[in-house]
């Protein structure tokens, strides 16, 4: 038998590449570089790779247009594996800026005085000499940075996968770097170290679903490919029981991942327990990832079979915004209240999705499904990243003061700080003149035109409710007095401040000019297949 | 070649492995039983594969091996920390983050 070699378009695929090379390279500076130098080098080579594959992707982006050799807008690459087009590099290019950010908040080192966020040596056990010897030589872990560079890239091969195996590997990739870095915070061990055990295994149990959901669309439609699958489920052809088993069970799995009731119980104490900076990182670019995932499978592979899927889907779109902000009214801790609220924000981008319907329907000027969940997406991991970025500069003896109590009078120590994070929540309730509005009008709009109003009525009480608890931690802030010895305000290094800083304008900018972002949008979202 | 009888089998695994993680209490044995539910994807995989006449579900079964292999690298090294700082593997015990 003869061996013919894969056909593998290096220039499209670029940007997984840089991103797994400088993750490799990471590795072995780990063996190679004397620990004072490898701070400087990691962070450096992260910053530096994340930067050169958006070079890539934007190279690639200019190539996508439809055009005399390729009529399609994009590329099917590495044999049919990947699929390059517009949804896919924008998902890149938010995903990478993304990373750009953790990468900064990951290197941030005057908030703990001179070390990182991340354990001295997470092989020492909390609270013992071994533990105590490390901090005092200022040791710290370094490997948290190709962890986050491997996360990066499956989170890039994530949107992009274009049969069920990629879509496997993808999840897996980016998953396993994270359960690992969930677990490696500096203060509070015992808390980070429960998170990544309850990630680790929820995630492990949804990834098996996934897998088996996997095994029976594959025997329904006798291939993993989408387009192949698109075209068995239009046929309507085997067992209609399988192609239903399948796609619940890998919907399962992925909306998992988004952190989408009823699997989200895993969302609050991982993001509680896991470094801030972590939290930041993975709240944002994680929804990106999945989300774009979400759709090219929803869409392109089981498009045809949307009258099926979509009563699922207004079910679990209606469950999360109701547990995300519902819950989220008792909370006492910043960053599970955030946690809640960013399983609230799925719930409206899931609400977006449902805006599904075939491309004949779509009229010229229409908000598209694709385009408002990119849009939404984008708001939201922006200004979810600012936000966790500042609940890191709010600290006392014990790190970070994360007790809703502790930022009683918060507006009477630091202006700028409370400005900033009352802002960013406005931003997240959905008030005019702020991202969030735009988002939540974008989504609401895609599933109003496909008739899922009944979704639309829960998504504005839910925003009413979620309005309600946002402003509650403003009145905290500005209106109540400040305990004695409140929390001091530490000042950051340049790079938290500048992630803050790129948030806070996002929220802004894209608030008041969403025009170009979504016209942008409407002209890249289409799927190939 | 009539696929009902290894379908079966491997839903009866995949339910064993999903009854197990959801009962049993500790770490090690609730890892076991995610295998279990991997390894019950695999067979269905396999016998998929035989059913439509291409190789697609075998090269996907090996594939499911490795990223196992690689979950049991990460997953024993999360539980051994947990175990060394608790003294206990029982997924009961760590339940600090809670409401």
């Amino acid at each position: 038998m003869k061996f013919t070699a894969p056909h593998i378009e290096y220039d499209l695929v670029a940007p997984i590449l840089i991103v797994l090379g400088v993750a490799v390279l990471g590795v072995l500076i780990e063996a190679a570089v004397p620990r004072v130098h490898r701070y400087l080098v990691q962070t450096v080579l992260a910053a530096v790779g994340i930067v050169a594959a958006i070079v890539a992707a934007v190279l690639v982006l200019n190539r996508i247009h439809p055009r005399a050799e390729n009529p399609k807008p994009g590329f099917l690459s590495a044999e049919g594996a990947l699929a390059i087009d517009g949804p896919t590099l924008y998902a890149w290019l938010l995903i990478l800026g993304l990373a750009l950010l953790g990468v900064l908040l990951f290197a941030e080192r005057r908030l703990e005085g001179g070390v990182t966020a991340f354990a001295g040596q997470a092989a020492a056990l909390p609270g013992t000499e071994a533990e105590r010897e490390a901090s005092a030589k200022g040791l710290e872990h370094t490997e948290v940075f190709p962890l986050l560079m491997f996360a990066v890239a499956g989170m890039l091969m994530f949107p992009a996968a274009n049969d069920l195996l990629t879509l496997f590997v993808a999840l897996e990739v980016l998953s396993l770097p994270l359960y690992l870095l969930c677990g490696l915070a500096r203060r509070r061990r015992l808390l980070s170290q429960e998170a990544a055990l309850k990630y680790f295994m929820l995630g492990a149990f949804s990834s098996g679903f996934f897998v088996y959901g996997i095994a029976l669309v594959y025997g329904y439609a006798g291939s993993m490919r989408f387009e192949r699958i698109a075209d068995a489920v239009a046929a309507g052809a085997g067992s209609h029981a399988l192609l239903l088993g399948g796609m619940g069970l890998v919907a399962v799995g992925l909306l998992f991942k988004v952190g989408a009731a009823p699997f989200h119980t895993w969302t609050p104490d991982v993001y509680q327990g896991a470094p801030t900076p972590v939290t930041a990182f993975m709240a944002a670019a994680t929804k990106v990832a999945a989300f774009g995932a979400l759709l090219r499978l929803f869409y392109v592979a089981f498009g045809a079979d949307r009258w099926d899927w979509r009563p699922m889907f207004w079910v679990v779109a209606i469950l999360t915004m109701v547990v995300g902000s519902v819950l989220a009214l008792s909370q006492t801790d910043v960053k599970r209240l955030l946690a809640y609220s960013s399983i609230a924000h799925a719930g409206f981008l899931l609400t977006g999705f449902l805006g599904a319907r075939s491309l004949g329907d779509i009229h010229a000027g229409d908000i598209n499904p694709v385009q408002a969940v990119l849009f939404y997406v984008t708001t939201y991991g922006l200004t979810t990243m600012a936000a966790f970025a500042l609940v890191t500069v709010v600290r006392d003896a014990g790190g970070e003061a994360t007790h809703l109590s502790r930022w009683a009078g918060l507006g009477k120590e630091s202006p700028l700080v409370a400005g900033s994070f009352a802002f960013l929540l406005l931003g997240m309730a959905g008030i005019p003149l702020t991202s969030g509005f735009t988002g939540k009008w974008a989504v609401f709009a895609s599933a109003l035109s496909a008739n899922a109003w009944p979704v639309v009525i829960v998504a504005v009480l839910m925003s009413a409710v979620a309005a309600y608890f946002y402003v509650r931690i403003i009145v905290v802030m500005f209106f109540a007095d400040p305990v004695g010895d409140g929390p001091t305000v530490a000042v950051p290094s340049i790079m938290t401040s500048a992630v803050i800083a790129v948030g806070v304008a996002a929220t802004l900018v894209l608030g008041v000019f969403p025009g170009p972002l979504l016209d942008m949008l409407g002209r890249t979202a289409e799927f190939i297949r | 070649m009539d696929v009902t009888p290894f379908i079966v089998l491997s839903a009866i695994l995949f339910t064993i492995g999903c009854v197990g993680v959801l009962t049993r209490r500790n770490a090690i044995v609730v890892f076991m039983c995610v295998e279990l539910m991997l390894n019950a994807s695999n067979l269905a995989l396999v016998t998929f594969s035989r059913a439509n006449g291409n190789l697609e579900g075998q090269i996907a079964a090996f594939f499911v091996m490795v990223v196992a292999a690689a979950e049991v690298v990460v997953g024993l090294a999360i539980i051994m920390t947990i175990f060394r700082t608790r003294r206990s593997a029982s997924v009961d015990d760590a339940s600090l983050l809670k409401y």
